[in-house]
């Protein structure tokens, strides 16, 4: 299962929160997909899931300078 | 999942209780709880307040003076602004500058810890001088604790205080 999350109106320590709390929700071996800023959300939020054990499939820009990132639990 | 066991730890000791000096500390809490850290705030002096059950001007505790200190003092809600706090508008001011830009408000980022899993622990020796019983606090607070235990439980933690 593929949930989404768009963490672009929010600031940090948020944009961090709402991930891991989507995360811990979520069941091992589902997806989530991450709508998020450039800048400090792009730099953090994939190396804190990876720190965390979970893998980050991809991570794409997409239009107004966002960037798509996918993580598996 | 893979989760490594050796988590680094960070220890917060929330000694001021004015509403930017709470703000900053629920926000290195709830940043490092998200990306993996283990978390405990130790609140102390006007820091309780910040855990009060009530969360605005109630008196407590059984002498005059407590009564007083706490009432004037009140809860999470009405925590000064360290500066310029005019009496009390400036941080309900703040908070509405805080939402309209989309930065967690206080009330916000203490549910996030909660959330989280952040630990939270009180000053045994300030719940006393100030007459405040563990029963007077949120539910969140999952210990009263003397010195000595924070130093141990935070033995290979950063100790932050604020």
């Amino acid at each position: 299962m593929k949930h989404f999350l768009d963490i672009t109106n929010e600031t940090c320590p948020m944009t961090f929160v709402k991930v891991k709390l989507q995360l811990a929700k979520m069941d091992a071996g589902e997806q989530l997909e991450v709508l998020l800023n450039k800048g400090e959300p792009l730099e953090n939020v994939p190396r804190s899931c990876e720190e965390q054990g979970y893998k980050v499939l991809s991570n794409e820009p997409t239009d107004h300078g966002k960037h798509l990132i996918l993580v598996e639990k | 999942m893979n989760i490594p066991t050796d988590k680094k730890k960070i220890s917060i000791v929330c000694f001021s209780g004015d509403f930017d000096k709470m703000v900053a500390a629920f926000t290195i809490a709830t940043g490092a709880a998200a990306t993996n850290r283990e978390v405990t705030m130790f609140f102390t002096f006007w820091g309780l307040n910040a855990l009060k059950k009530d969360k605005g001007h109630i008196a407590m505790g059984k002498s005059i003076l407590a009564k007083a200190f706490n009432f004037l003092m009140g809860g999470l809600n009405n925590l000064p602004l360290s500066r310029l706090n005019f009496f009390g508008a400036s941080p309900k001011l703040m908070s509405m500058m805080m939402k309209q830009h989309n930065v967690a408000t206080l009330p916000e980022l203490a549910e996030a810890a909660h959330a989280l899993g952040v630990r939270i622990v009180a000053c045994e020796m300030a719940m006393k001088i100030l007459e405040v019983e563990q029963s007077d606090m949120i539910e969140e607070v999952q210990d009263v604790v003397g010195v000595a235990t924070f130093l141990n439980d935070s033995e290979n933690s950063h100790i932050i205080f604020i």
